[in-house]
C-alpha cells in the first residue's frame, strides 16, 4: 500500500470527450469564496475558499466539529450560507439549486441507504428518482462493479459495515454525475472495510469524477487526495498537494528506527485479506 | 423539478408502501390497541353503560376507529424519524427530485395504512355483533370523514417525525390524541359528566366527529354536526400542515 499520487490531468481530457450530464464543463468543479455559517451563536466557517479541479480529489482534513460536514450540506443545497458564494459544476448553490443537485450526489457520513429494501432496490430506487432509462439494468452493472452480485437480493440490514458503505457509494454513482462528495466515507469501518471504500474512490476518480471528501483520518487524505485542505476554526488554514504540505516542515532528517509492523499490518496478514478478493473494481 | 412531482411521490410511495408489507407488524400493533379497547368496552363494560342505544359495540364503534387513527399515526412520525435519522432524507433532497415528495410519500403511506387498519378493526367489530343498515352513500360519508381525519393526524404527526430527537420523543404525541375520545361523546353520553368537562366534551373535535360518524351509521340525519366536524378536520389539517411545512424548511435551510 504505497503512496498513489497519480497525475489526473489525461483523465481530465477523458472526461472532456464524454458528453456531460450537464451542460455548463467550463472552470473548476467546485469554487467556494468566503463561505459563512452560523448556527445561532457559534461561528462554524468564517470565511472559506477552495478550489477543486475538474477529475480530482480533493481532501477537506479537519477534527472533529471543525465543519467539514457544515461545507458539504452548504455545497449539496442542504443548508443555506450565510455570506459568500458557492458554485457548483458551473451552477450556483443559491440560486441554481435544482441544477446542482442534477450535478451531485452525496455520501453522507451515515451510510444513508434503506435497511429494509435490497441492495438491489436500493438502487433502482435512486436511479428512479433521477429518471434514468432501465434502472435495473443500471442496478445490476453497479452491483456487479462492487461485488454485491450475490447480496443483492438481501435485506440491506443484513449487511456489514463495508458492505453498506459500498452500496452508499454504488448509490452514488447512479447517473455519473459529475462530482461526488463523500463526507466521512470510512467512518466507523474495520481496515478491510476502508480498503474497500479507498479502492472504490480511486476507481471514481480514475474515470474523471469529481471527488470532494471530508476525513480526520490524515492517512486516508494521504493515500486518495490529490490535493489536501485543512480546515480549521472554521478557516483553510493549508491547501496543496501533499508534498507541498510537506514542504511546510523543516527538511525531513534521517533516523534510523526499527521497522515495526503496525497492528493494522498484524490484523490484515492474520486474517489473511488485504481486500484483493473482495476488491472494487473490474478486474475479477 | 416540480414537474416530476407525481413520478418521484409515486416512486417514493412504493418504497414507504414495500416498508409496510414488509412489517406487518406495525398494523397488526396498530389495530390491536383499539380491538383490545373494543373488545374491553364491550364484555366489560358495556353491560354496565347506558348509551340509549339498543348494541353498545355499535355505539362506541365511530371512538375505537378514531382511537386507531391516532395510534396509527405515531408510526408516521417514527418512519419519518428513521428517515432523518439514517440519512436518507438528506440523500433524497440532495438529488434532482420534487422535494415536497419525499413528505407527500410518507403521507400518502399513513394514509394507506390507517385504511388498512380501519377495515381490520371494522372486521373484527362485524365479528362481536357491530350492525349497520347504512348505505352505500353513508358508508362513503364515513369513509370520506375518517380519511380527512387521517390526513389531519399526518400532518400533526409530521411535525414530531421532523423535530424529535428520539423514537420516544417522535411517539409521544400521540397519547393526548388516543386519550382524546375519552374525554367526548365516544364512550359515554356526555350529559352525564359534571358541568366544565361536559362543555369541554361537547366543544372538542371529537365528539363531532364521533356523532357523525354514528349518525351515519344508524342511519340517522347528521344535522349541523357533520358540518363542525369537517370544520374541524380541515382546521387542523392547515394548521398542522403550516407548522409541518414550517419544520420541513428550517430542517433544508
Amino acid at each position: 500500500m504505497g503512496l498513489t499520487l497519480t497525475l489526473r490531468q489525461p483523465s481530465m481530457l477523458a472526461v472532456m470527450s464524454i458528453p456531460p450530464t450537464t451542460n455548463q464543463v467550463q472552470g473548476p468543479a467546485i469554487h467556494v469564496q468566503g463561505l459563512e455559517k452560523s448556527y445561532k451563536e457559534l461561528r462554524v466557517l468564517r470565511g472559506v475558499d477552495f478550489e477543486v479541479a475538474r477529475g480530482s480529489i480533493f481532501a477537506l482534513l479537519g477534527s472533529n466539529g471543525a465543519g467539514k460536514t457544515t461545507v458539504v450540506k452548504i455545497l449539496s443545497t442542504l443548508l443555506k450560507a450565510d455570506a459568500g458564494t458557492a458554485r457548483v459544476n458551473g451552477f450556483d448553490v443559491a440560486t441554481q439549486a435544482e441544477d446542482v443537485r442534477e450535478s451531485i450526489s452525496l455520501t453522507g457520513q451515515f451510510a444513508a441507504v434503506d435497511e429494509i429494501l435490497s441492495g438491489r432496490e436500493n438502487l433502482v430506487l435512486v436511479a428512479r428518482l433521477r429518471h434514468l432509462k432501465n434502472p435495473g439494468k443500471i442496478a445490476d452493472d453497479l452491483l456487479a462493479r462492487f461485488s454485491l452480485t450475490d447480496a443483492a437480493g438481501r435485506k440491506v440490514s443484513t449487511y456489514s459495515g463495508g458492505m453498506r458503505r459500498r452500496l452508499d457509494i454504488a448509490m452514488s454513482l447512479v447517473g455519473n454525475p459529475p462530482v461526488i462528495f463523500l463526507d466521512e466515507p470510512t467512518a466507523g469501518l474495520d481496515p478491510q472495510g476502508r480498503i474497500e471504500v479507498w479502492q472504490a474512490v480511486k476507481e471514481l476518480a480514475g474515470q474523471g469524477t469529481t471527488v470532494l471528501l471530508t476525513t480526520q483520518y490524515l492517512d486516508e487524505a494521504e493515500q486518495l487526495a490529490d490535493r489536501i485542505a485543512i480546515l480549521h476554526q472554521g478557516r483553510i488554514i493549508v491547501n496543496g498537494t501533499l508534498t507541498e504540505l510537506k514542504q511546510l516542515l523543516p527538511p525531513a532528517k534521517v533516523e534510523y528506527v526499527e521497522k515495526q509492523p503496525t497492528l493494522e499490518d498484524v490484523f490484515l496478514a492474520v486474517v489473511g485479506d488485504d481486500g484483493n478478493d473482495r476488491s472494487v473494481g473490474t478486474e475479477a | 423539478m416540480t414537474k416530476h412531482f407525481f413520478g418521484d411521490t409515486t416512486v417514493l410511495l412504493g418504497r414507504s408502501l414495500r416498508h409496510i408489507t414488509r412489517s406487518v407488524d406495525t398494523i397488526i400493533t396498530t389495530a390491536i390497541t383499539p380491538i383490545a379497547m373494543m373488545l374491553m368496552f364491550v364484555y366489560v363494560f358495556g353491560g354496565a353503560i347506558r348509551t340509549g342505544s339498543d348494541s353498545y359495540v355499535n355505539y362506541m364503534l365511530p371512538g375505537i376507529l378514531l382511537i386507531t387513527v391516532a395510534s396509527g399515526v405515531a408510526y408516521t412520525a417514527l418512519r419519518l424519524l428513521m428517515d432523518m435519522k439514517s440519512g436518507i432524507f438528506e440523500r433524497f433532497q440532495s438529488m434532482p427530485i420534487a422535494r415536497s415528495s419525499v413528505l407527500w410519500a410518507h403521507v400518502l403511506t399513513s394514509l394507506v395504512a390507517n385504511v388498512i387498519s380501519l377495515v381490520v378493526v371494522v372486521g373484527v367489530a362485524l365479528l362481536v355483533g357491530f350492525r349497520s343498515g347504512a348505505g352505500v352513500l353513508a358508508w362513503l360519508g364515513v369513509a370520506g370523514i375518517l380519511i380527512v381525519f387521517t390526513l389531519a393526524l399526518t400532518w400533526i404527526a409530521v411535525i414530531p417525525g421532523l423535530t424529535a430527537k428520539s423514537v420516544d420523543g417522535a411517539g409521544a404525541f400521540s397519547y393526548p390524541l388516543i386519550f382524546l375520545p375519552f374525554l367526548s361523546s365516544a364512550f359515554v353520553p356526555t350529559d352525564t359528566m359534571p358541568g366544565p368537562l361536559r362543555a369541554f366534551a361537547e366543544h372538542q373535535p371529537v365528539t363531532s366527529i364521533v356523532n357523525t360518524i354514528r349518525d351515519l351509521f344508524t342511519q340517522q340525519p347528521v344535522g349541523t354536526d357533520i358540518w363542525i366536524a369537517l370544520a374541524w378536520c380541515a382546521g387542523i389539517l392547515i394548521v398542522a400542515y403550516v407548522f409541518a411545512d414550517i419544520s420541513y424548511r428550517r430542517r433544508i435551510s
